[in-house]
């Protein structure tokens, strides 16, 4: 086990590699996420502010 | 009409859009982690090490599969962003613009782990040599895509600038790599190579294959994620919009 | 309602571009200014060694005269754009990449032959070796409308923003790589005595694939960006 983390004396490149790819493609993964919550909040307040302008003059 | 072209036509309409992608979406991203898992099991436990670079070849295993993603995601931003321009899809416009950012970060983790590779095979970082010089340019040219699409106020206008400069771009690439090629046989400075390509044997190969395989699914279920995003974003004033908002209200 | 033809548009505009700068002449002076300020950097940077210098001399030479290009190519469309005038210029009648492809030109006399006709003082202040210097100002001679002609491209496509400096050297920059490594390499083939007509020739075939395609492709990048 120890070997196989030691990677022949190269751990240091070969996991940081890694590392580094699957810490870009998780980046990758949770902003849009992020971004769909904030647009999907935006569309929510859109709406609210709407019915509240319909309900305090109401339209005949 | 026939069969073909009415699926594109309900393909290209938002909603529609929408739902399917969500549908499979989670699906894909599965199946990218499961491929990954399997492919690295296989690159850093299997596979034996190299007689010549010991363990460090290991690198390639997520270096070679990023670097046919930097290439294959342009490509597939570029042909939507012709589309985009010469048949004013909506859908294409949103897909070429999703293409950048997952382009990007994987061309940033081709450049990093092509370092991290060269410090202990060629004893640099960073050499000027075609492949890395283009892939540099190419980095250079996601950034300007996603720079030029945030930019510009209107939505619809960014989207058709950007993929003007993607199209630009692509013819620019080959030119690059050549030029950098040319220009290396000139100065005749460095003396480090890229390892000849040795015939790579079957226990290194599979595993490689599988990562490539991964990538290709992650890429695809990540521009569908982006593209559902933004579609939301420029369809927010629509009805199909409002209630999918109203519909995540409780869920997280 | 009549129209002149398609050539007496060009003669027009030229006209007034160039009536335009020469009422602002001092302009055309920045960016020799600027290249100037570059050069006089570098042996305060690296010592004043001639031999160190004139090794690296034409490469920052080029390199100069490229980012002195780069901070007037804003100055192509801004104008215009303000008072309106590009919009008129994209309506009109006349093929839009003919009237550009002037206003390039004019461009490119008042920005880049002024930075062209300097080279011989800042290779003099660089140390560059006296052979080299014809090869250095043929090189500028082709790379220079080159660098103006695929600018033009980008600024066409940020011509609408306030901001669009640091934007646009990053659309830029990959574009001007190639026209900056020929024309490099022809003055180090030339300082290293090795022929050095290849890649002028090669930056000759750019140009004159340049001048046909970059006024269509700014044309068309023109009429997204002005709706």
């Amino acid at each position: 086990m120890s070997d196989f983390l030691a990677m022949g004396g190269y751990a240091g490149y070969v996991w940081s590699s890694v590392a580094i790819f699957v810490g870009v493609l998780a980046i990758d993964f949770i902003s849009p996420r992020l971004r769909r919550r904030r647009v999907l909040a935006e569309l929510r307040g859109r709406a609210r502010r709407q019915q509240r302008k319909s309900t305090e003059n109401p339209t005949p | 009409m026939n069969k073909l072209t009415l699926w594109f036509h309900t393909l290209g309409s938002p909603p529609y859009f929408h739902r399917l992608a969500g549908r499979l979406a989670p699906w894909l991203f599965a199946g990218a982690v499961l491929f990954a898992a399997a492919g690295l099991y296989g690159g850093l436990v299997v596979a034996p090490p190299d007689y010549q670079q010991s363990d460090a070849y290991r690198i390639i295993f997520v270096h070679v599969p990023s670097a046919w993603m930097s290439l294959f995601i342009y490509f597939v931003m570029a042909v939507n962003a012709f589309i985009a321009l010469v048949w004013r899809i909506k859908l294409a416009e949103v897909l070429a613009m999703a293409c950048a950012p997952i382009g990007a970060a994987f061309t940033v983790i081709t450049l990093a782990t092509g370092a991290i590779w060269g410090k202990p095979m060629w004893g640099t970082w960073w050499t000027w040599d075609a492949r890395l010089t283009s892939e540099l340019v190419l980095l250079f040219l996601y950034l300007g895509v996603i720079g030029l699409y945030q930019a510009i106020e209107d939505r619809r206008q960014a989207a058709r600038a950007a993929a003007f400069l993607a199209l630009i771009g692509i013819v620019n690439v080959p030119i690059v790599h050549f030029s950098v090629k040319w220009w290396n046989t000139l100065h005749q400075g460095s003396t480090v190579r890229l390892l000849g390509p040795s015939a790579i044997d079957a226990s290194m190969l599979w595993p490689l294959l599988l990562v490539a395989l991964a990538t290709k699914l992650w890429f695809v279920a990540s521009l569908l994620v982006r593209a559902r995003v933004e579609l939301l974003a420029l369809e927010g004033g629509k009805e199909w919009a409002r209630a999918e908002a109203q519909r995540a209200e409780g869920t997280p | 309602m009549r129209y002149g033809t398609a050539a007496s548009a060009c003669f027009a505009l030229l006209r007034r571009d160039l009536l335009l700068s020469w009422r602002r002449r001092g302009d055309a002076l920045n960016p020799v200014l600027f290249a100037l300020i570059v050069v006089t950097l570098f042996p305060l940077a690296l010592g004043p060694e001639p031999n160190q210098l004139a090794r690296i001399a034409a490469g920052v030479i080029l390199v100069a005269v490229l980012i002195a290009g780069l901070l007037a190519l804003d100055t192509l469309f801004r104008g215009d754009y303000e008072d309106g005038t590009l919009e008129q210029l994209v309506l009109s009648p006349h093929p839009l990449p003919l009237l550009l492809a002037s206003k390039i030109l004019v461009h490119w006399l008042i920005t880049a032959v002024p930075l062209v006709l300097a080279a011989p003082l800042l290779a003099a202040m660089l140390y560059l070796p006296a052979d080299v210097l014809p090869v250095l100002i043929a090189a500028l001679a082709l790379a220079t409308p080159l660098l103006s002609l695929l600018g033009a491209v980008c600024v066409a496509l940020t011509v609408g923003m306030r901001r669009s400096g640091m934007l646009l050297a990053l659309l830029v920059l990959p574009l001007y790589v190639p026209v900056l490594i020929f024309a490099a390499g022809a003055c180090d083939a030339a300082q290293a005595g090795l022929p050095f007509v290849a890649p002028l020739l090669w930056l000759g075939a750019a140009l004159a694939l340049a001048l046909v395609l970059a006024p269509l492709a700014c044309a068309a990048a023109l009429r997204i960006s002005i709706t």
